[in-house]
């Protein structure tokens, strides 16, 4: 080589993580074929919630956005699910990606509103706009008002002919919006914008001096997250095929329980919230019999990692070992030292 | 005041940054009253004055972290008064923090990579090739991988300069960036930034080292409460008894 230093994105960790999450991904998409109704739509619930993770993990852990009315959108994007397929007449499909479309729209004036807010205000300012939200849809007695609605079954049937046949679709939606938002949000981190974004959930006061826009930069990951959380919402009650106030505006199901897997996975990495929403699913299902005792446990495990691993597992073990999954970081390599492995 | 940018690189004295009664005040405690003067291009500026003078507060007057009550600053003969902080770092403006700010979760390099795209706005390759460059001048190199977080103070104030160096500018604020260096690194220093200003980069160096500040600056000014109450030719500033005043006690021969 005729360069001293060469520069690699990723270690090798990277890539094998890449072989073993394709076979992963691959077995995934045909579980139709191997997997039983009940773990088909506990799968699919996972995949939304690890959506939900990512997008969460972006806002407050990159952009420092730290949200908790992000159902505001989740319950937003389910109500539109049901309006524009009853009232528009579109297609479950088309009413998803609408959704998403109107999920970013509402939420221009939101942030225009929020955004005047700083820190715990900020904070608080989300969680009153979602419950203005929930307020709202509440009223639309087209809607079922504050009892809601369930989605007729002609629109449930235009989806696909047959029971298994839709519970199929709608598992290969809820893979394929996980997937496509990890995607995303690994393509937005791997870019020149993702390298801004990192700085600013690093410094602000060093971002902004190198000449980084910190209000626009948060403006849009907000108005982008927003509109994703709203498609994932539409997916969600797609699901349940019922939607009430409720349970579309739950700030625990799509908030509190969202923040527990990005903290204990690993704020502000893309990994942490892969390895939270694993751990969140393996307590539940071993322990969701125990009623409140569960919800203590829960709060248990958030005390201990956040006093014994204040960056989450992921991390404390990135840390330790480390490790990367996703190739994001730049490695400078000497070339000296890594001779006998040519194009490494 | 209506000379335009191309009317001032015209001028043979042409001004890359002129301040014009720059004031500024935290309650009861003024940290810039009424500064006014001109950097011209090329120049090399050092700025003296006790701690708690305001010359920290300037630099964030001129790269806008800091928005003043009064006054004017303009940077290539264009008023930036009222530019955002992002915009001038991308216009030609970089500064090191005198307390270091780096990006702890990233490593150096990508410490680095941060100014170089998005202030000197270059994109792949151009961009790792002048991190390495600059890199490779600060004496960085060899911690390149390094989490930025886990740098001892000296090379964090290393990583200053880099940052700013990889943001390509015209106008470099130094803010101390030599205490605490042991000669062979304060002679070194002294290097690679002479090597800066032989590339035309305007330099406003604030250092309590007065001997390395000697070595490179041609003009200097003093700041006392917020006021300039020096400016000129600095063996003849260091002699002036209102600084020998100032400074009885500190390091004052070069
Ligand atoms: N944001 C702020 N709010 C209130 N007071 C401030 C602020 N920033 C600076 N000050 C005060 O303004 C005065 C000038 O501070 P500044 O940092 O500009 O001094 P300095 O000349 O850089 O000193 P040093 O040599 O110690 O770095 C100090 O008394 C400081 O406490
Ligand atoms: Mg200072």
């Amino acid at each position: 080589m005729s360069q001293p230093v060469t520069i690699t994105r990723g270690t090798s960790a990277a890539r094998m993580a890449g072989v073993a999450a394709l076979i992963i991904v691959l077995a995934l998409v045909a579980a139709p074929y191997w997997a039983g109704r009940a773990d088909m739509r506990l799968l699919g619930e996972i995949y939304l919630y690890l959506a939900l993770a990512t997008l969460w993990n972006l806002l407050a852990g990159y952009a420092g956005l730290v949200s908790v009315g992000q159902q505001a959108f989740v319950g937003f994007g389910g109500y539109m699910l049901f309006a524009l397929t009853i009232f528009g007449g579109l297609h479950p499909l088309l009413a998803i990606a609408g959704a998403g479309v109107l999920g970013a729209l509402i939420s221009v004036p939101v942030a225009g509103l929020i955004f005047r807010l700083r820190g715990a205000y900020f904070a608080i300012g989300t969680w009153v706009m979602a419950e203005v939200f929930r307020l709202s849809f509440a009223q639309v007695s087209a809607l079922g008002g504050g009892s809601g609605t369930s989605l007729p079954t002609d629109i449930v049937r235009s989806m696909a002919d047959g029971r298994s046949a839709r519970e199929a679709l709608s598992y290969w939606l809820a893979l394929g919006a996980a997937l496509a938002v990890m995607a995303a949000v690994y393509f937005l981190l791997r870019s020149r914008r993702g390298l801004a974004l990192t700085a600013i959930r690093d410094n602000e006061l060093a971002a902004s001096s190198l000449g980084i826009d910190i209000w626009r930069t948060k403006f849009c990951v907000y108005v982008v997250t927003s509109g994703l959380t709203a498609v994932i919402g539409a997916l969600l009650f797609l699901q349940k095929l019922r939607i009430s106030p409720d349970a579309a505006f739950s700030v625990n199901d799509w908030t509190a329980f969202v923040i527990f897997i990005v903290v204990i996975g690993g704020i502000g990495t893309l990994e942490g919230p892969i390895i939270g929403t694993i751990v969140f699913f393996l307590l539940r299902e071993t322990l969701a019999d125990l009623g409140t005792v569960y919800l203590m446990i829960l709060g248990l495990v958030a005390i201990v990692i956040m006093l014994r691993a204040p960056k989450g597992i992921w991390g404390f073990l990135a840390e330790r070992y480390g490790l990367e999954l996703f190739p994001l970081s730049y490695r400078v390599r000497h070339s000296k030292t890594d001779k006998k492995r040519p194009g490494g | 005041m209506g000379r335009g940018p191309v009317a001032a690189l015209r001028g043979a004295m042409a001004s890359i940054l002129e301040l014009e009664g720059l004031t500024k005040a935290f309650g009861a405690v003024t940290v810039a009253d009424g500064l006014s003067y001109a950097v011209s291009e090329g120049e090399a500026l050092g700025v003296l004055g006790p701690n708690g003078a305001g010359k920290t507060s300037m630099f964030n007057l001129v790269t806008g972290t800091l928005r003043p009550d009064a006054g004017t600053i303009r940077f290539r003969g264009q008023d930036i008064t009222r530019v955002s902080a992002a915009q001038r770092g991308r216009s030609g403006i970089a500064r090191s923090f005198q307390v270091p700010q780096p990006f702890t979760h990233m490593t150096v390099f990508e410490n680095a990579m941060v100014a170089a795209t998005q202030s000197a706005g270059l994109r792949g390759h151009a961009a790792e090739e002048l991190c390495l460059e600059v890199l490779e001048q600060t004496e960085l190199l060899a911690q390149a991988n390094a989490p930025a977080g886990s740098l001892t103070l000296l090379s964090r104030k290393r990583l200053e300069l880099t940052r700013a160096l990889c943001a390509r500018p015209q106008l470099l604020l130094l803010d101390e960036i030599a205490g605490g260096l042991t000669e062979a690194e304060c002679q070194a220093l002294i290097a690679t930034i002479g090597d800066i200003r032989s590339r035309g980069i305007s330099i406003i160096w604030i250092e309590h080292v007065v001997h390395a500040l000697l070595s490179v600056v041609e003009r200097l000014i003093v700041i006392d409460f917020g006021k300039m109450i020096a400016d000129g030719e600095p063996h003849a500033i260091m002699e002036s008894p209102q600084v020998q005043e100032i400074y009885l006690g500190i390091e004052a021969d070069a």
